[in-house]
């Protein structure tokens, strides 16, 4: 089976968004760049299906010479090999095109991604990539079972679970508690470095969408302490609740 | 044409839909258009809701294969709805279902895509909408530029206003063929309550509450109030026995409810990530120097065991219910 693992990379969690000088974009001064959380699951089951049923593991990026970190963590980690798509495109269906310009060249059987890529949140490259490509998709998978050619999965949707079951080849596309992803091991990180990625110039059209501004949200107003003993502050709550914000 | 996916539940039109179809009916005003609402699946009974929040148009693609779920076949159906019908705008609301189905609508019909909106405008024939990144710490604007533009409405952000619409009927072709892939079944937790995301009153605890048992009280609470339980990363991993939708986060769900009830949660910048959408936030926290109250519409400090159940009591006093 051969398996692929698209990877994006975004600003980590925990970073305190800047703007830009252009008004559009991020400062990306201090910020420390990751694999974005979501794919992390994808890539785990992708390693998983490897070892259980034997599969060949192939990581893509698309994006500028920085997200080889990523490319080279998913090699530390157990991929077989790695492709850069060189482009500096961000509008998701630009970027569905060039991977799935890729993929289709490649031959996969089974295609991981994460259900949003933290930063842009548009959660929409996996599903595009599968009409793209013609194939199966299931989003926002906890759990993954591969037949012969054949795929069954569940995925969270509002108040309960939905079971989708289809044919291979598929877009899957990862959600957090379908597995625990591991971490490299020193083996790992030492083979990696001597594994080469591959660069291919990607064929990303433009003309669907581009942000044109971007800017902090607003700031919330300031809110208060309300004093006293629990009952007290029960019943400050409420009447703060009903008159002044006419919740009830 | 300005077209609006919409879902139904229990043979009712969902409120996402409704606040969709709301958000659509303004841009339709805006720009001189047509408002259509498209449903799908085996029987769109209770379509005709749709008229109510100003739909000058009911499009039904109805039939027996479309009984389950199917993104291909769904995607399929849209898109041939958007191309039988020219529409130039194409909206749903960002559910499960519509986060599946839109994008993949989108790459078919070569239509830029703006996920989870929370504001929407016409600016020279072209849809604008306005969306949080990088999980809320920006705000950003993203215009169109391909001839059908697709978004998905972030839930309980959008209005529903009734206005009333001529709601004309119309059926439109199935799709045919084979599905590549399709709802089997669905394994229902069947509580009956909202979904976090759709939800107006969110109680909310954290690794405060010390162990599972005690989310108990937050659901008493909840019951008191309208509304459902949620819960911090924290909790979520403790091995408490909650189960991973109840997340609120960066990695969990994105809420705006009208009241968020934050208990025993610190506020950690991937928590609030989650929910600094919500109208009015109140933190419960025995730390006053927790970075939740700098968030907080009203801040409690204090012993979340001593507070939640007096909450609960007032609450049932006087009768409350969010609307
Ligand atoms: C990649 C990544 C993604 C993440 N995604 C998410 C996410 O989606 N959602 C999320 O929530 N977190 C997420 N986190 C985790 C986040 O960083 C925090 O660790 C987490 O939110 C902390 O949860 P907490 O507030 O419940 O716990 P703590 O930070 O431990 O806070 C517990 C609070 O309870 C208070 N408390 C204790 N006892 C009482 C009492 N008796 N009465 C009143 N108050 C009491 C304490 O004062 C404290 O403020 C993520 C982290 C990473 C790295
Ligand atoms: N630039 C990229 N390179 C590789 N994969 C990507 C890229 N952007 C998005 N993806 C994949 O698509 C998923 C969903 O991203 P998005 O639609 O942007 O929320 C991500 O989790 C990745 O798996």
């Amino acid at each position: 089976m051969k398996i692929l693992v698209a990877l994006k990379q975004v600003p980590d969690t925990e970073t305190k968004i800047k703007l830009g000088a252009d008004g559009k974009s991020i400062d990306p001064t201090d910020v420390k760049w990751i694999t974005s959380p979501y794919d992390e699951y994808a890539l785990e089951e992708a390693l998983r299906l490897k070892e259980s049923k034997g599969a060949e593991v192939t990581v893509v990026s698309l994006g500028g010479d920085s997200v080889k970190d990523v490319l080279r963590n998913a090699l530390a980690l157990g991929a077989d090999s790695a492709v850069l798509l060189k482009s500096d495109a961000t509008d998701p269906l630009s970027i569905a095109t060039a991977l799935a310009a890729f993929a289709k060249e490649k031959g996969f059987d089974l295609i991981l991604a994460g259900n949003k890529g933290m930063g842009g949140d548009n959660s929409s490259v996996g599903p595009m990539l599968a009409e793209l490509l013609g194939i199966a998709q299931a989003n926002v998978v906890m759990k993954l079972e591969i037949g012969e050619g054949t795929f069954r999965a569940e995925r969270e949707v509002e108040g309960g679970t939905e079971v989708v079951e289809g044919s291979l080849p598929a877009v899957i596309t990862a959600q957090k508690g379908l597995n625990e992803p591991r971490y490299a091991s020193l083996k790992g990180i030492m083979g990696a470095k001597k594994k080469t990625i591959e660069e291919v110039e990607a064929t990303a059209p433009a003309g669907f969408t581009t942000v044109a501004g971007m800017v902090m949200p607003p700031a919330r107003a300031e809110g208060r302490k309300l004093d006293g003993d629990p009952a007290q502050q029960a019943a400050a709550l409420f009447a703060a609740l009903k008159d002044e914000a006419k919740v009830f | 044409m300005i077209l609006v996916f919409c879902e139904l539940k229990d043979g009712k039109l969902r409120k996402s839909s409704a606040e969709a179809l709301s958000a659509g009916r303004r841009l339709a005003d805006a720009s001189g258009k047509q408002l259509g609402a498209l449903f799908v699946g085996a029987s769109v009974a209770g379509s005709g809701d749709a008229a109510k929040y100003g739909a000058d148009a009911i499009l039904t693609c109805e039939a027996a294969p479309l009984a389950s779920y199917s993104s291909d076949a769904f995607a399929m159906a849209i898109a041939d709805a958007v191309k039988a019908k020219g529409a130039t705008v194409l909206l749903g609301a960002a559910t499960a279902m519509g986060k599946d189905a839109l994008p993949r609508a989108a790459a078919r019909l070569g239509a830029g895509y703006a996920g989870d909106v929370t504001d929407l405008s016409m600016a020279d024939g072209k849809l604008v909408a306005v969306r949080p990144v990088y999980a809320g710490k920006a705000i950003a604007t993203t215009a169109f530029a391909s001839g059908i533009q697709v978004a998905t409405t972030r839930p309980n952000v959008f209005e529903a206003v009734e206005k009333a619409g001529a709601g004309a009927v119309e059926a439109l072709p199935a799709p045919a063929g084979d599905f590549k892939a399709i709802v089997k079944e669905i394994l229902a937790k069947g509580t009956g309550k909202p979904d976090l995301t759709e939800a107006n009153v969110i109680v909310s605890g954290g690794r405060g509450m010390k162990n599972g048992e005690n989310f108990a009280i937050l659901e008493e609470l909840a019951d008191a109030l309208g509304g459902v339980v949620g819960a911090s990363r924290a909790a979520v991993d403790a091995g408490w026995g909650l189960s991973h939708d109840m997340q609120v986060g960066q990695t969990g769900k994105v809420v705006s409810p009208t009241l968020y009830i934050a208990c025993g949660i610190s506020g950690a910048i991937q928590h609030i990530a989650g929910m600094s959408g919500s109208k009015y936030i109140v933190a419960i926290n025995k730390d006053p120097e927790a970075p939740i109250f700098k968030l907080a519409s009203y801040g409690i400090v204090g012993d979340l065991f001593e507070v939640v159940p007096e909450l609960t009591k007032a609450a049932k006093a006087l009768g409350i219910g969010a609307h």
